[in-house]
């Protein structure tokens, strides 16, 4: 069942991607690019990661894609677009790359017994959610092991906002 | 994967059929009668002036990356808030630092107007 | 105790199937039924008799529209998007319906072949389901406004979207302070610590249930912020160029929405399907249905029962109703905002408030354990009594003696007429 579900996602996922790139027009791309996204958080609730798959749909496709449209309509990107990319040469250089990256992948992973890894990690996992709840599990080492990353993380936040006030005011004044 | 997840599944399929059904069986049911004045763009009966395609304020811009910052902060509040109890004061004391952080932002936009709409 | 297992196997698939079916259709018939209500209850606001011709009392109507806007002709403007145009509509949908799934209805139901939960899908990450999904949301009405290639929608769009990511925020924020106190984001776990602490989180959490409260109604555009359909400026924003289902379909997502929150609010804040007492207390902990704990620690088992459930849902659907009366109620009372106030109340009013609460509540809460207050009724009323000051303070100064003190301030200043002053005789 589980194996069934991650093809289905893992190919929704793909034909998204491709859809991205092939859309004729942007808010075509930009919903395609919201399948992926909900596909990939599907595959992360096949991985017992259940925060992450959440976080994944409010921060991503509901909060950045939807910053990602507005900008589509900013621009006045309506559907009459040009065709900027030569199509051709950067097709076959962008999937060469996809395709190394791939075999490198999968040179790495094969007999690094990272199929156990993967259960007994899964187990542990079902440990920490039996016991603090799927959310609970990741607080500790976020707020205690991690809480320098944690706070630079706000500090980039901030730092979010004062680039988009100057990128956003620097006409007025 | 949990066993909870699979009425859930089974929710979305019924959700998506009756979406695309509804609308579907009243193309398939309504009558078409198309005529020049039906098919143009709705304003108050005058002949559509310029083009939809305008321009609009870059505030909703700045709108949607304050949502993004601050939807942010929420998610990063949620973890803390479910364990905040079993936490104790050390990662409470880091929450203030990390929220401090982002009210400063907050007031540095309301200071420079970037929450002002007219 | 062998009827106190879970439900498992073929029986959890045909539960689970059942349930499916059973919670999507109510949800539609109670949507269908919202609209007959607002109907009524605004005709009624207005002295007037609102629908009464379909049916016994207008209780057709519902049908009776639905069967209209299958055959009505639909328009499909020349200009318009058309893929996206006939998309919008069920991105709409969508959302609206799959969020109910993870509220839990009623109590548990004890059958022969196990305890069956009251709820769809109870999965780890509940309340962030709802908030993934109604978060997704936004795009059938954007979208629907710039498929349009009308003015007025497209504006209505974009003024839609703006202000429900505004609110998500205090909506998210407000909705911290629940998850501190019940210490996870499953909503059956949410309703058991109202019931392991004697109260409802309406009265500890008095100014989060006020923020949340408003936040929902900014997110489901509902007046006062129902700034994207302002027919006075906008025709009805967003969806004015859509007719027959294709505009049913954005109606429905609109109550569907009204529905969900109304049941959050009512989950989340007054004890969703908890009824005073103590009697029908369920919860799953360790694998085992208990009720609560006895004073050493010990479990005391719970003892489900079909009445039990029974009394539950229609603890449940009364509470939903309320917010569902609410909304209505208030549509009809209070007058618009202006765009520019909705989106300063939202970021100047909301998101300051709610930060600072929550910081406040956290603070609370530590002390509380630090100085060892048992988790119970008392460790709710030292809550309730920091939130209601908050409260007070919150309303005093968003009210800034114009509404409530200036009522009062008013009548204090009118002046008895005591005769009618007669108007002068005619002729002269």
């Amino acid at each position: 069942m589980v194996d069934i579900l991650f093809y289905v996602f893992a190919a929704v996922a793909i034909g998204g991607a491709l859809g991205v790139v092939m859309a004729k027009s942007p808010v075509g791309s930009l919903l395609f690019m919201v399948t992926t996204l909900a596909s990939v958080a599907g595959t992360y609730v096949l991985l017992e990661a259940h925060f992450l798959a959440a976080i994944q749909i409010i921060v991503y496709a509901g909060a950045i894609m939807v910053l990602f449209l507005f900008v589509i309509m900013l621009l006045n990107l309506g559907h009459d677009y040009h065709r900027d990319l030569k199509g051709g040469a950067y097709a076959v250089v962008s999937f060469a790359i996809v395709g190394a990256m791939a075999g490198m992948l999968q040179r790495q992973l094969r007999g690094s017994g990272i199929t156990d890894a993967v259960a007994s990690g899964g187990r542990a996992i079902d440990a920490a959610i039996a016991e603090h709840g799927a959310i609970g599990a990741i607080a500790e080492p976020l707020y205690t092991t991690y809480v320098v990353a944690f706070e630079i993380t706000g500090i980039l936040l901030l730092v979010a906002i004062v680039g988009a006030l100057v990128l956003a005011k620097r006409n007025v004044a | 994967m949990s066993g909870a997840y699979l009425p859930l599944l089974l929710l979305f399929g019924v959700s998506i059929l009756n979406a695309i059904g509804m609308v579907a069986a009243s193309h398939l049911f309504s009558p078409r009668r198309d005529t020049p004045q039906k098919l143009m763009p709705y304003e108050s009966g005058m002949i559509p002036l310029g083009s939809t395609r305008a321009r609009f304020s870059v505030k909703f811009y700045m709108v949607a990356i304050s949502f993004i910052v601050f939807d942010l902060e929420t998610i990063f509040l949620i973890p803390w808030a479910v364990q905040m109890r079993e936490l104790g004061w050390g990662p409470f004391l880091a929450m203030c630092m990390f929220v401090v952080v982002l009210a400063v932002g907050l007031l540095y936009e309301w200071k420079k107007g970037g929450l002002e709409w007219d | 105790m062998e009827s106190l297992q879970p439900i498992s196997g073929i029986w959890a698939i045909v539960a689970g199937a059942v349930k499916v079916t059973g919670i999507f259709t109510v949800l539609m018939l109670t949507i269908a039924y919202t609209t007959l209500a607002e109907r009524k209850i605004s005709a009624w606001i207005q002295d007037r008799h609102g629908p009464n011709r379909a049916g016994p009392l207008g209780l057709l109507q519902p049908i009776a529209d639905g069967i209209k806007n299958f055959l009505k002709e639909e328009t499909l403007p020349a200009t318009a998007a058309r893929f996206f145009f006939v998309l919008a509509p069920m991105m709409v949908l969508f959302p609206s319906l799959v969020t109910f799934a993870v509220i839990p209805i009623a109590a548990p139901l004890p059958t022969p072949v196990g305890v069956v939960d009251m709820i769809i899908a109870d999965v780890p990450i509940g309340i962030l389901y709802v908030m993934a999904f109604s978060s997704l949301a936004v795009y059938g009405v954007v979208l629907g406004g710039w498929a349009s290639n009308n003015k007025y929608a497209f504006l209505g769009g974009l003024r839609a979207s703006a202000q429900m990511v505004s609110y998500e925020v205090a909506l998210g924020l407000s909705l911290i302070t629940v998850l501190m106190l019940a210490g996870n984001v499953t909503l059956p776990e949410i309703i058991w610590q109202q019931q392991q602490l004697g109260m409802w989180f309406a009265f500890p959490l008095s100014l989060g249930f006020l923020l949340f409260v408003i936040s929902a109604f900014a997110e489901t555009n509902r007046l006062p912020f129902d700034m994207p359909e302002a027919e006075s400026e906008l025709v009805t924003g967003y969806h004015t160029e859509y007719s027959a289902m294709k505009f049913s379909a954005y109606m429905i997502g609109e109550f569907g929405h009204m529905v969900t929150a109304s049941a959050l609010m009512a989950t989340l804040f007054l004890g969703g399907w908890d009824l005073p007492g103590t009697w029908d207390n369920a919860f799953w902990y360790q694998g085992q249905l208990i009720s609560g704990f006895a004073a050493d620690g010990s479990v005391i088992m719970a003892n489900p029962a079909v009445w039990k459930t029974l009394a539950t849902l229609a603890g449940f659907v009364a509470k939903t109703s309320f917010f569902l009366v609410l909304y209505i109620w208030i549509r009809w009372t209070l007058p618009r905002f202006r765009y520019d106030q909705v989106m300063a109340l939202g970021w100047k009013v909301m998101l300051p408030t709610s930060l600072a609460y929550l910081m406040l509540i956290a603070l609370t809460i530590l002390v509380l354990d630090e100085v060892g207050v048992a988790w119970g009724f008392g460790y709710g009323l030292a809550l309730t009594a920091v939130s209601t000051v908050c409260t007070i303070a919150f309303v005093f100064f968003v009210d800034r003696g114009r509404t409530i003190t200036g009522a009062a301030a008013q009548r204090a200043q009118r002046v008895e007429i005591k005769t009618i002053p007669q108007p002068a005789p005619a002729g002269d």
